[in-house]
C-alpha cells in the first residue's frame, strides 16, 4: 500500500514530522560516505584548486577517475550497470560535500547528474550497459547539452535539428549547444534535437563521432575550475539506437532531469553556505580592529546569528525535499525501479519543493558568500583570499538549472495546475479560511519552546490560501501573465517551506535530545521565522493589493493583519547569544 | 597471517578540548579513530593483499567505539572485536587496557599485531609494549617501513628523527609512527561492504576477567589546560645587546637556564 507526500502539500496541509528527513536522521553510513567525500575534495581537490582555476582540465579528467575509484561516481548507477544504487540522502551529502572544492564540484556534478542519469533514467537496456559501467568508473566523462544561443530559458525553442539518414542507420545533428560543462573533456553528450525540425528527442552523442567538436573555452565570472565550452555538430552522425527515450518524448527527460539537478544544486549550495560561514567567523575571529577581534563587536554578531539561521533553514528544506524523494522512490516497485516513466512520475511530483530547494538554496549561499566578503573586509576583495572565489562562484547558481525568476514562476503555476486537477484540496481549504476569518479571534500563544513558531507556521498557510486565491479569484486563466504576483506567491511558499522545514527539524531535535541540547537549533528557528513571516507578511500584502479592490479589499487587508497579528521576540539578544557558540566553535554549528 | 591491529576511539584533532569540573567534557565532541592507529590499520591492510590472510581490528570501549570499527572495516579490515566495558569499568589505564588485550589475544593464533606509536589523548605510548610482554612475543616501537619475508621481518624505525634498522622475526606486535604509510579512507563500496562484514561484542565476562583484576594503577591527580601562548616577541638593537637581552630574558623570565 503506497502511500506518498503530495508535492506542493506544505502550502495546504500538515505534514506527518515523522515522515520528513532531518540531518539529524542521518545514519552512521550517510556520515561516513559524507566523511570520504570531505576527505576527497581535501586532500584530492583543494591541493590543485589553482591549476584547475587555470584551466589545467587534465587534473579535473584525473580527479574525476579517483573519484570513480572510490565510487564518488557510481552513487545513482544501479548495482546491475556496477554502480552503488545509494539511497538519495548518501547521493545528496556527496554533492553536498563536493562543492567545498569550488569549480571542479560543477564537473562531477555535471558528470554524475545531468550528465549520466538521462541515461540511468531513460536509457534501454543496451545504452545502459554500453555506458554506465563507464560513467560509474570515470572511465567515460559525461555532459549534458540543451542550451542553445538562442534558447535558455525557453528550452523547447531549441534549433538544433535531427534526420534520419537514407540508409535508416544513424541520425544526422546540425546545431549549437551553448555553455556545455565539462565540453573540455567529456566523452559522451546527452544531446537534445528536434528530428525534421519538430520533434524534440534526445540522443547519446559520443566526442568521437563524426561531425562533434567544441569550441574554445569560455570566459567567465566564476567556477573557472570547470570547463564550459560550445558543442558544435555539423552534419554530426549518431547511430539509431543512441536514439534516448522515445522520439519526440526529449521534453519528458529535459524536465525531469531539471528537477532533479535543482535538488542537487540546492544540496550543493549547502555545503558552500558552510564554507563560507566557517571562512567568515574564523577570519572574524582572527582580525583585531580597535585591538579587540571584530568577532566581539555586537554587528559582527548580528550577521553571523542571520547568516547561520539562514543556512540552517536551508539545510533543513533541502534535505526534507531529498527525503521526499528517498520516501517516493523506495516505494516503487522493483518493476517501477527500472522504469524511467515511473521514476520520472516520483520526480515530477516534487517539481515545486526542487524549485524552491533551488531557489532557497542558491540565495541562501549568495547572500552568505555576501557577507562573508564583508567580513573580510578589503581582504575579501583579493583573490588570494578564498572567500573571494566562493563569491564568484556563487552567483552562476541564480542562474542555471532555470533562473530564479523561472523557477518562481514554476511554484505557483505548478501549485494552480494541481489544485485545478483536485490533486491539492486548495478551493476546500479556501472556504474553510473563508469562514474561519469571518469569526476569528485572537489566539493565545503559549510560552513553551516552539509555540510561537509553530503559529506562525499555522497562520502563513493561512495566508499563502488567502494570497493565491485572491489572485487565483481575480485574474482567472490570466495570472499566468501577472508575473509579479506570481512571484509575490512563490516567495511567500519559499518562505514557508523554509520556516516549517525549520520548526519541523528543531521539532524532532526537542522530542529527542529535550530542548536544551537544541537550544542552538531553537535559536535558529526563532530568528528566522521572525523575519520570514514579517516577508510573507509584505508579500501577501503586495498580492491582495494587486487582487482585491474596494471595500472588498479592505476586508481582505484586515484579514491578513488578523493571521499576522503575533508578539515578536526582541532579535537581538537572540542573535547574539546565537552568534556567541558560533564564535566559540569557528564553524557553522547546530 | 593473522594480523591484529588495536584501535582507540579519540578526539578529532580539530576539537576544541573543554574542561570542566576536572573532566574533559564530550559533549558533542566528534571522535576519531586515533590517527596513529590509522597507519597500522593501513600498514595491515596492505599485507594482507600481500601476504594474505585476515585483519581483525580490536577494540576497548563502549558502545560508541562501534562507529570507529566499521570505518577500519570500511578501510579493508576483514573482521572488528569491540571489547566492551562500558558496564563493568569506570576507568581504563595501560595497565587494564593491555591486560584486557592480553586475556583476550592469549588464545588466538597472532602472527602479527600493529598499533599506534601513542594514542592522541592519553599519549603514554605504553599499552602496546606492555601487551607484547603479557603474550611474551617481541615488539618494535614508531616504525616507518615493514617488510615480512616468511617469518623473517625487517623494520626501519623513527629514533627522534634518525632512522634505525633491525631484523627481528614473527609473531610480532609493532607500533606504527608518521611515514609509515599514507592511509586510505574508506571507499563507498568498502563502506558499504562494511555492514556486512562481523563485528563481535565481548564483556569482561565473555574472557573471564574479574573487575579487581584489572583495577586502575593511575590515579588522575588532576587535568588542566596547557597555558595560552603568549604572542611573541622581537628583539632590536645592536646583534650583541640582542644576544645579552636573550639570555638574561631566558633566565630570568623563562627561567630555562
Amino acid at each position: 500500500m503506497t502511500n506518498i507526500i503530495k508535492g506542493g502539500s506544505f502550502l495546504v496541509e500538515e505534514v506527518d514530522i515523522n515522515r520528513v528527513i532531518t540531518p539529524e536522521d542521518f545514519t552512521d553510513e550517510q556520515k561516513m560516505i559524507a566523511k570520504t567525500t570531505e576527505e576527497y575534495v581535501a586532500n584530492e581537490v583543494l591541493p590543485v584548486v589553482e591549476n584547475l582555476e587555470n584551466h589545467e582540465f587534465e587534473h579535473s579528467v584525473r580527479l574525476l577517475k579517483t573519484a570513480g575509484e572510490l565510487g564518488l561516481l557510481a552513487a545513482d548507477v544501479p548495482e546491475e550497470y556496477e554502480g552503488l544504487e545509494l539511497d538519495k540522502i548518501s547521493s545528496a551529502l556527496i554533492a553536498e560535500k563536493m562543492s567545498v572544492a569550488g569549480g571542479f564540484s560543477i564537473t562531477h556534478g555535471a558528470h554524475v547528474g545531468i550528465g549520466s542519469l538521462p541515461i540511468v533514467l531513460f536509457g534501454n537496456h543496451e545504452q545502459k550497459s554500453k555506458y554506465l559501467p563507464k560513467l560509474a568508473s570515470g572511465e567515460l566523462i559525461a555532459a549534458y547539452a540543451l542550451t542553445e544561443p538562442g534558447s535558455g530559458s525557453d528550452a523547447l525553442g531549441a534549433k538544433t535539428t535531427a534526420k534520419l539518414n537514407a540508409a535508416g542507420t544513424h541520425y544526422v545533428l546540425n546545431g549549437e549547444k551553448q555553455w556545455i560543462t565539462n565540453a573540455g573533456f567529456a566523452d559522451v553528450f546527452v544531446v537534445y534535437a528536434k528530428i525534421d525540425g519538430d520533434k524534440f528527442s534526445a540522443f547519446i552523442v559520443e566526442r568521437s563521432y563524426p561531425g562533434v567538436s567544441v569550441g574554445p573555452e569560455e570566459k567567465k565570472m566564476g567556477i573557472k575550475s570547470s570547463s564550459t565550452r560550445t558543442l558544435i555538430l555539423e552534419d554530426a552522425e549518431v547511430p539509431v539506437e543512441n536514439l534516448l527515450g522515445e522520439v519526440g518524448r526529449g521534453h519528458i527527460i529535459a524536465f525531469n532531469i531539471l528537477n532533479i539537478g535543482r535538488y542537487k544544486l540546492g544540496v550543493g549550495t549547502v555545503g558552500g553556505s558552510k564554507r563560507a560561514f566557517e571562512l567568515a567567523v574564523q577570519y572574524a575571529n582572527q582580525r583585531k580592529q580597535f585591538n579587540t577581534p571584530i568577532s566581539s563587536f555586537n554587528l559582527t554578531k548580528e550577521k553571523l546569528a542571520t547568516m547561520a539561521s539562514h543556512i540552517y533553514a536551508s539545510e533543513s528544506l533541502n534535505y526534507r525535499t531529498v527525503g521526499y524523494f528517498e520516501d517516493r522512490l523506495s516505494q516503487l516497485s522493483a518493476e517501477e525501479q527500472k522504469d524511467g516513466k515511473a521514476i520520472a512520475g516520483a520526480v515530477a511530483e516534487y517539481a515545486i519543493e526542487c524549485s524552491i530547494a533551488k531557489v532557497f538554496g542558491s540565495e541562501t549561499l549568495d547572500y552568505v558568500a555576501d557577507e562573508a566578503v564583508q567580513l573580510h573586509g578589503g581582504y575579501g576583495f583579493m583573490a588570494e583570499y578564498e572567500v573571494e572565489r566562493i563569491y564568484r562562484d556563487s552567483r552562476i547558481n541564480r542562474i542555471f538549472e532555470g533562473t530564479n525568476e523561472i523557477n518562481r514562476m514554476i511554484v505557483p503555476g505548478t501549485f494552480m495546475k494541481k489544485a485545478l486537477k483536485g490533486e491539492l484540496p486548495l478551493l476546500q481549504v479556501a472556504q474553510n479560511l473563508q469562514s474561519e476569518l469571518l469569526m476569528m479571534m485572537p489566539e493565545e500563544v503559549g510560552d513553551e519552546p516552539l509555540a510561537q513558531e509553530l503559529y506562525l507556521v499555522k497562520n502563513a498557510k493561512k495566508i499563502a490560501v488567502l494570497a493565491a486565491g485572491a489572485a487565483a479569484q481575480r485574474f482567472g486563466v490570466k495570472l499566468e501573465a501577472e508575473q509579479e504576483v506570481l512571484v509575490n506567491i512563490a516567495n511567500i511558499a519559499n518562505q514557508l517551506y523554509a520556516m516549517e522545514s525549520a520548526v519541523i527539524r528543531t521539532q524532532k531535535a526537542i522530542e529527542r535530545d529535550g530542548a536544551e541540547k537544541a537550544a542552538q537549533k531553537l535559536l535558529y528557528t526563532q530568528i528566522f521565522c521572525q523575519e520570514a513571516f514579517a516577508e510573507i507578511e509584505k508579500e501577501a500584502k503586495d498580492t491582495l493589493l494587486a487582487s482585491v479592490e474596494g471595500d472588498a479589499g479592505r476586508m481582505t487587508l484586515s484579514a491578513l493583519r488578523k493571521l499576522t497579528r503575533n508578539n515578536p521576540y526582541n532579535l537581538i539578544t537572540k542573535k547574539r547569544e546565537a552568534a556567541d557558540k558560533l564564535i566559540e566553535a569557528e564553524k557553522y554549528i547546530v | 597471517m593473522n594480523i591484529y591491529v588495536l584501535v582507540k576511539r579519540t578526539f578529532d584533532t580539530e576539537e576544541k578540548i573543554v574542561v570542566s569540573g576536572g573532566k574533559i567534557q564530550e559533549d558533542g565532541a566528534e571522535f576519531i579513530i586515533n590517527p596513529y592507529d590509522e597507519y597500522a590499520i593501513e600498514e595491515a591492510i596492505q599485507k594482507r593483499d600481500a601476504l594474505g590472510g585476515k585483519v581483525t581490528v580490536v577494540t576497548i570501549g563502549g558502545e560508541d567505539a562501534e562507529k570507529q570499527l566499521r570505518t577500519a572495516l570500511a578501510m579493508g579490515a576483514d573482521e572488528a572485536v569491540l571489547i566492551n566495558t562500558e558496564d563493568d569499568l569506570d576507568e581504563l589505564d595501560q595497565y587494564s587496557s593491555a591486560y584486557i588485550l592480553a586475556e583476550y589475544l592469549k588464545d588466538k593464533e597472532v602472527d602479527l599485531i600493529l598499533a599506534g606509536n601513542v594514542a592522541i589523548d592519553g599519549g603514554s605510548g605504553q599499552v602496546g609494549p606492555r601487551l607484547a610482554d603479557l603474550l611474551g612475543i617481541n615488539y618494535v616501537t614508531t616504525i616507518t617501513s615493514l617488510e615480512i619475508d616468511g617469518t623473517n621481518v625487517k623494520i626501519v624505525r623513527d629514533i627522534e628523527g634518525d632512522s634505525e634498522v633491525l631484523e627481528t622475526t614473527l609473531p610480532l606486535l609493532v607500533t606504527a609512527q608518521q611515514g609509515l604509510n599514507e592511509p586510505r579512507y574508506p571507499s563507498l563500496p568498502g563502506i558499504m561492504k562494511a555492514k556486512k562484514k562481523p563485528l563481535e561484542e565481548l564483556e569482561l565476562d565473555d574472557l573471564d576477567i574479574d573487575e579487581d583484576d584489572v583495577e586502575v594503577k593511575v590515579e588522575t591527580v588532576e587535568i588542566y589546560l596547557p597555558p595560552q601562548k603568549a604572542a611573541g616577541r622581537v628583539l632590536d638593537g645592536e646583534l650583541q645587546a640582542q644576544v645579552k637581552e636573550l639570555v638574561n630574558l631566558l633566565h630570568t623570565e623563562a627561567k630555562v637556564i
